[in-house]
């Protein structure tokens, strides 16, 4: 934990190259088959279980000397976690870091789609809790991979038009089902609701991992990704009757925050580079 | 007015600061070595092994030492380590009746061939706080006949002679044992994956579950067959030699737990067995082990499946406690994004229910 103790001793990206060959090899298998979750041999990392392992594995099996890596935690590059991974990488690979999401060629990211569009030769990166769409409805992982493999997915639309039953929508928020190219269930990773048109058509390579569950998946460019509905209760994004506090955006997925002992609330960006570069634009625009 | 999280990094290597400050405690006190560890604190340092799959007591006192003391976290710290090591040849299997004992009971017959051997253990110790022990009182030599203990043949060789405990060969095909540290866990999981899995698994997880087993749920009727610590050979084979030689020694505990089993249609009601193996001395972690790896059993030998103990990926699953520790701890990363979209649901629901409107989806 010795500041100066620059990674001496450690390949490049931390993992050897046969560990790293291995991952890739997921990788492929993944991109191969839009959607499906491929296990693969993920290692123990320096970082815990569950903070970001599987995202990590997968930076560091594809990251290049030349690549330039942006890290996001909740949307924003300064949460602790994300500061704490993007040094990780620092220390180990000594590439290049950015907060814009347009300069990087590799995104991590835990629980949010950069506003900024992604755009073709980008990948992002997901960090990925528990990889299994069915998890919460049949817990055993040999049936679930069964019921993958038949398309059984009636369990969850059950589930979505009990949700409709009792409550008059869907009451799913995050983690909203997707079906990925028509064929596989997948889980987006907790984003918000908000983010899933980012999926679809996303010129992008989208890449998940989960460290803990060992499963990689993967979403390559310009792949349908559809979220679950019904053609009388068609999935919609959350909408706020604010807008950003600091840059005006109206357009954007809105933190709330209470800024004073008596609850006093306001509404800000969850994307920092996009909250970030608006308000500089319109710096310039009134110098 | 609101400023927007800054500062993380700075903070980081604060906090880093710290930690380093209060792991050294008060600087007026000689700081504890890592061989004070090693010699002092051994049964840590044999946990730490256990759990990290590691066998260093050198690295694992100083994971120790780096985890004040906290074992979770320095298994944590090991098993980081571990990932790092190049695999340079697999170990031929470890033969444990060539164990040089150093203690070995059976709790089945009064007495077994080789003899019972207490050893060292707290179990008749009485328990009452030893008070000349803060004081650091010198040590009575103990007597030294303790040391060269012949070789004793296993009490579970012995009893299948009478075909009362069921055989165990290996499977027809013995092919090459799957690792669980490279290859990922899948379900349904052989037994010699299950028994990896279980051999690093969480001590406190396995005591749980295995008492349970005890108090009905999932009863298995065990009897402790047999329990032997001591050192064991390890041996690879050299591609370029072509025959084995001798790399080190080990000490690991072994529990052989004895199960009745009232038989099925294809087999005669004979005991089964559970099995338990761990680094160092670690008897509670071996008989925890050998409880839960027959109870997994239950599906193999055609009893109901009614029990946690009894249902592999529950077990196995939720058995590593670096994985548990880390997913259980990630509650503590910021949820701002999810935790909102929460926010605003509850709320609409809130508005619907307070407004008196129906439940019925055609409504909306």
């Amino acid at each position: 934990m010795n500041e100066n103790s620059r990674a001496g001793g450690y390949n490049f990206a931390y993992l050897d190259e046969h560990t790293k060959r291995m991952i890739r090899r997921a990788i492929l298998k993944a991109i191969a088959i839009p959607g499906y979750q491929v296990p693969f041999g993920s290692r123990e990392m320096p970082l815990p279980y569950g903070w970001g392992t599987g995202g990590i594995q997968v930076t560091a099996a594809v990251i290049g000397p030349a690549d330039v890596l942006k890290v996001i935690d909740q949307g924003s590059d300064d949460t602790t976690n994300a500061v704490n991974i993007r040094r990780f990488f620092v220390r180990t690979t000594g590439v290049r870091v950015t907060g814009r999401a347009s300069d990087a060629t590799i995104i991590q990211t835990r629980h949010r789609i950069p506003e900024t569009p992604l755009r073709e030769g980008q990948i992002i990166v997901y960090q990925v809790p528990i990889p299994e769409m069915l998890r919460w409805l049949e817990p055993r992982e040999a049936e679930t991979r069964k019921m993958h493999a038949l398309s059984e997915y009636g369990a969850m639309h059950v589930k979505l038009y009990e949700d409709i039953a009792r409550y008059g929508h869907i009451a799913t928020t995050y983690d909203y089902p997707v079906i990925v190219n028509e064929h596989y269930l997948m889980r987006p990773s907790p984003i918000p609701k908000f983010d899933n048109p980012k999926l679809h058509m996303n010129p992008a390579l989208q890449l998940f991992g989960a460290g803990r569950e060992k499963r990689i998946y993967a979403v390559p460019p310009y792949t349908a990704v559809r979220s679950l509905d019904f053609e009388d209760h068609p999935f919609e994004i959350q909408r706020w009757q604010h807008a950003c506090e600091l840059c005006g955006a109206a357009d954007s997925f809105l933190d709330e925050v209470i800024i004073d002992n008596e609850g006093a609330r306001m509404f800000v960006c969850s994307d920092s580079d996009y909250c970030t570069q608006r308000r500089d634009a319109h710096r310039r625009a009134v110098a | 007015m609101y400023v927007a999280v800054k500062g993380g990094e700075q903070a980081i290597l604060n906090s880093w600061r710290l930690l380093a400050e209060q792991r050294r405690g008060d600087a007026g006190i000689p700081e504890i070595t890592l061989t004070q560890i090693r010699e002092q604190l051994g049964l840590a340092v044999d946990r730490v092994m256990a759990e990290g799959s590691l066998y260093d007591p050198e690295l694992a006192a100083l994971a120790i030492k780096q985890a004040q003391g906290d074992m979770v976290e320095a298994v944590f710290l090991l098993r980081a380590y571990r990932t790092t090591l190049p695999r340079l040849a697999a170990s031929l299997p470890i033969d444990t009746s060539a164990m040089s004992l150093q203690r070995r009971i059976s709790a089945t017959f009064k007495d077994v061939p080789g003899g019972q051997v207490l050893g060292a253990t707290y179990d008749y110790t009485q328990r009452l706080l030893d008070f000349e022990l803060s004081n650091g009182a010198p040590v009575a030599p103990a007597p030294a006949a303790a040391n060269a203990l012949p070789a004793a043949a296993d009490i579970a060789t012995l009893m299948n002679a009478e075909g009362l405990l069921a055989e165990e060969s290996p499977p027809a095909d013995d092919a090459e044992p799957p690792d669980l540290t490279r290859d990922p866990l899948t379900y349904p999981a052989g037994r010699a994956l299950q028994l990896q899995n279980l051999a690093r698994g969480d001590e406190g997880f396995l005591l749980a579950l295995g008492y349970a087993t005890q108090r009905g749920y999932g009863h298995t009727h065990p009897f402790a067959g047999e329990i032997r610590q001591g050192a064991v050979i390890v041996e690879v084979v050299p591609e370029e030699l072509g025959f084995a030689i001798e790399i080190g020694e080990i000490t690991v505990s072994e529990c052989q737990m004895i199960n009745q089993f009232a038989g099925s249609a294809t087999e005669p009601p004979q005991f089964t067995r559970g099995y338990g193996l761990a680094f160092g001395a670690s008897e509670r972690k071996a008989m925890a082990m050998a409880l839960v790896d027959r109870s997994l059993r239950a599906g193999e030998l055609g009893e109901a499946v009614t029990s946690p103990s009894q249902m592999q990926e529950f077990v196995l699953s939720h058995s590593d406690n670096v994985e548990a520790s880390g997913f259980v701890q990630h509650l503590k990363l910021p949820h701002y994004v999810d935790f909102q979209s929460e926010l605003e649901l509850l709320r609409k629901l809130r508005a619907r229910h307070f407004a008196g409107a129906g439940t019925d989806g055609a409504a909306t």
